[in-house]
């Protein structure tokens, strides 16, 4: 028996690390969890990228769910998710609200006809600031926002085909069962 | 002449030196010398979101830089250190405090060290045990060899 106890430790040892292992292979280390999730999104009033006179607000927004992606033309990552998004958008059932994050306004609109415009509305917001107030930390971020305006989604980092289908389009349907009785 | 140029060169360093270290921090217009301590007191106990391992006095992310600010502007409004560790909670969750609160969700961090100090405790003490048992009918320090089931000195049981 006290022969074996080392290999019995390494072995724990080994079930410890291998468990690390798929843990992180499984969840993203650097994704902070949102304590807005199933808040209020924060109020905003952000001008519009392509006509900068004009303003969007949270209250502008409400009555219908939408998907708010954050992005930016220097976010490299921001370019793997786009052709996700104008694959995946118009079958999403929901309005796509582009976030133009920390961006000038001629690079985010060059970007945007480089790569396509996916977005239904598209705001900007150069300085950042009502960002933070939604714990954006980085770009690509999602936020699925229903009808009140509550978060009811949120994900950091590129929207994969894979994310898509198993975790946004679960929660929209959730959102549409709910409006429905 | 070999002084002199030694000097130049020294001094040329440090000046770079001060500028890598500027450049993580762009001056801000503290009140007076109170306030920045106050400033890089607060920054330093608080986690930079995108980068892990910086606290947001260090971090030159982008995000840490309006953070900054975000903090630097809220001290001009007159609010306490605990009210803006309560703002960036509020928006980035627990992760910014380099000194986690006490609460369930954070009971295995804080208590997990302790629960595998008691159970390394626990193994030594049965092993100790154990041993006493063995070794009560044998005189331990007679030249004899060691029994198979006792740990030898020589450690290459571990």
């Amino acid at each position: 028996m006290n022969r074996l106890l080392p290999f019995v430790g390494f072995m724990l040892l080994v079930v410890l690390f291998g468990f690390g292992i798929w843990w992180n292979s499984r969840h993203d280390p650097n994704a902070i969890p949102t304590p807005l999730l199933n808040k209020p999104a924060p109020a905003f009033v952000l001008p519009k990228l392509y006509e900068p006179t004009q303003t969007v607000s949270k209250a502008d927004l409400l009555g219908k769910p939408y998907l708010l992606n954050v992005f930016a033309s220097w976010c490299v990552e921001c370019g793997a998710e786009h052709p996700v998004l104008e694959a995946e958008g118009p079958t999403l059932g929901v309005q796509l609200v582009g976030y133009n994050y920390k961006d000038a306004p001629v690079d985010a609109k060059r970007w945007l006809a480089e790569h396509g415009n996916p977005y239904n509305v598209l705001i900007a917001d150069e300085p950042g600031n009502t960002a933070i107030d939604f714990g954006v930390y980085g770009a690509p971020e999602s936020f699925l926002i229903d009808a009140h305006g509550v978060i009811r989604y949120k994900h950091i980092g590129p929207l994969t085909p894979d994310v898509v289908a198993s975790e946004l389009k679960p929660a929209i349907a959730a959102l549409s069962r709910e409006a429905q009785p | 002449m070999m002084r002199a140029l030694l000097h130049v060169l020294l001094v040329a360093l440090l000046a770079f030196a001060g500028v890598t270290h500027a450049q993580a921090i762009e001056p801000m217009p503290f009140a007076d010398h109170a306030q920045e301590l106050r400033f890089q007191h607060l920054t330093q106990q608080l986690r930079c979101p995108m980068c892990q391992n910086e606290t947001l006095a260090d971090s030159n992310a982008p995000i840490a830089r309006d953070l900054r600010n975000q903090i630097f502007q809220l001290m001009q409004q007159g609010k306490s250190d605990d009210e803006i560790k309560r703002y960036l909670v509020a928006r980035y969750s627990d992760y910014v405090l380099y000194d986690p609160p006490l609460k369930p969700g954070t009971w295995l961090l804080w208590f997990g060290p302790l629960l595998i100090l008691c159970a390394g405790a626990g193994v030594v003490l049965v092993a100790i045990r154990k041993r006493g048992r063995d070794g009560s009918a044998t005189d331990t320090t007679s030249d004899r060899m060691p029994l198979d089931n006792e740990p030898a000195d020589n450690g290459d049981d571990w």
